[in-house]
């Protein structure tokens, strides 16, 4: 956690999650990159479902842990969903054309960042989420 | 054509294994090869990496020799040419694509792309020469969760698939937290079997009444509470208990939804594809459902559960026989739907 913190947010549930996701995709433009950062089942697929209805893409958004990335094309922007789980040196991404994406035409989220941190653009948002103290609630913090 | 017998040639590139096996008239195995089985690959340091599209390159020459000379043929006498061309990892399945439409322009062979999933399903047309369509599959495996109906070899019909995580990934993400290691599946299902199912009760999600989704997550983030709850409260973590309750909250569900399919269809034959068809509690929970329902329960055996070439093989050699070819144009597509 290295990311200087500009904010600090309380997800108090599953609407907030989705209210959070639809305005942070108002603000995203062509080459961006947003990192989430946080343990498993704190919901960074399901933020990055609702960050995909802020696009406007119809699609069922789901975990491609298996494929590393999904490509959603129907949206406002295209929409590069990453989850880097299963990568375990990050010079394997440049293997499957990462900087296309980074740098590329659409907007790239990137569920477990920070296994991939050193090869993420300057401009990239982090969101670091913690689990709240209470049940199903969840704290973002935010670098941006 | 070797001894009047129809050569398909199968290339599955689609994800971590480089897959080439030929196949006699559909459904004859003459050779299944896959890169991580070979010895010859250890030389360049153990595990084949997992994601890199790279290693397809280093492998897939090798693997082609091997699985012909396996099979006891060469290039020449094989009539089709068949690959996976989607879904999976972008980079992955353009070396199986491009492979294959270079041995198809080289050769004059004809060439035919066929989707995962579909290759999957025909892993049971291997497995049961007498198995025909119609029927209903359940597609488990690391990154699938799916409901088909098959109509025929070549059309299906997607009735449901899961909303977040697959099966196989919550799986991993299970045993990651309980410490067991990689591939989640069958460290699971194996300590599984010393547990009580019963133990502790998570709950199950089925979604809406009649929809055929699944949804995992929710059951991953229970579990992951619950050893939580335990540690801080400083009682010691069952290992066999959790994995064994898990696997009845996945597979309560799964079996369930899966019959349900079948019953609503009028079907009577349910076949399984995938990775996770080889747990073994998934198996014996259809098992039962199947004979109490008078329902005919189709497997593959473990080696062509996973990813492998005989199955795309055999759904190329289906789609070729029904008139549909490929051409030299063919893209690969990495969210291809079914």
């Amino acid at each position: 956690m290295n990311m200087e913190i500009k904010r600090t947010i309380t997800i108090k549930n599953e609407e907030d999650t989705r209210a959070f996701g639809l305005k942070l995709a108002g603000e995203l433009a062509a080459g961006d990159v947003v990192a989430l950062i946080g343990d498993l089942g704190t919901g960074k697929t399901a933020l990055t479902r609702y960050i995909a209805e802020g696009l406007g893409i119809k699609s069922r958004v789901n975990s491609p842990t298996f494929t590393i990335v999904k490509e959603y094309r129907e949206g406002r922007l295209p929409l590069f969903h990453f989850d880097v789980y299963r990568v375990s040196d990050p010079e394997e991404l440049f293997n499957i054309g990462v900087d296309e994406y980074f740098y590329g035409d659409g907007v790239s989220v990137v569920e477990w960042a920070d296994l991939i941190e050193e090869i993420l653009p300057e401009n990239t948002r982090y969101i670091y989420i913690e689990y709240g103290p209470k049940e199903g609630e969840r704290i973002y913090k935010c670098s941006f | 054509m070797k001894d009047g017998k129809f050569l398909t040639l199968g290339i599955e590139t689609s994800c971590d294994e480089t897959a080439i096996a030929v196949l006699a008239d559909g459904r004859t195995v003459l050779s299944n090869v896959i890169s991580s089985q070979i010895d010859i690959f250890k030389n360049y340091g153990g595990v084949v990496p997992e994601i890199a599209s790279r290693h397809h390159l280093e492998n897939i020459n090798g693997v082609l020799d091997e699985s012909l000379a396996e099979a006891g043929v060469t290039l020449d006498d094989i009539d089709l040419i068949g690959v996976t061309d989607g879904p999976g990892l972008i980079g992955a399945l353009l070396m199986g694509v491009s492979t294959a439409k270079a041995l198809a322009f080289a050769k004059d062979i004809p060439l035919v792309g066929v989707h995962h999933l579909m290759s999957h399903i025909s892993a049971n047309y291997i497995e049961d020469t007498e198995l025909e369509p119609p029927f209903m599959a359940l597609i488990t495996s690391g990154g699938h969760t799916e409901i088909v109906r098959v109509d025929d070899y070549c059309h299906c019909q997607v009735l449901g698939g899961t909303r977040d995580d697959a099966v196989g990934e919550a799986y991993d993400k299970v045993a990651r937290v309980l410490g067991l290691g990689y591939p989640g599946g069958p460290k699971i299902d194996k300590i599984a079997k010393e547990g009580d199912p019963e133990a502790i009760h998570f709950k199950r999600v089925y979604l809406e009444k009649d929809s055929f989704d699944f949804s995992f997550s929710g059951l991953k983030t229970s579990v992951l509470n619950y050893i939580n709850h335990e540690k801080q409260a400083g009682r010691e973590i069952n290992r066999a208990d959790v994995a064994a309750s898990f696997q009845e909250a996945v597979m309560d569900v799964v079996a369930e939804k899966a019959i349900q399919a079948v019953s609503q269809s009028g079907m009577k034959k349910l076949v399984m594809a995938g990775g996770v068809a080889a747990n073994s509690r998934l198996r014996d929970k259809l098992g039962a459902l199947c004979e109490k329902e008078g329902i005919a329960l189709y497997r593959p055996r473990p080696a062509l559960c996973t990813d492998n070439g005989a199955m795309v093989a055999c759904a190329a050699y289906y789609k070729y026989k029904s008139g549909q070819r490929g051409s030299l144009e063919m893209d690969a597509s990495p969210s291809m739907p079914l």
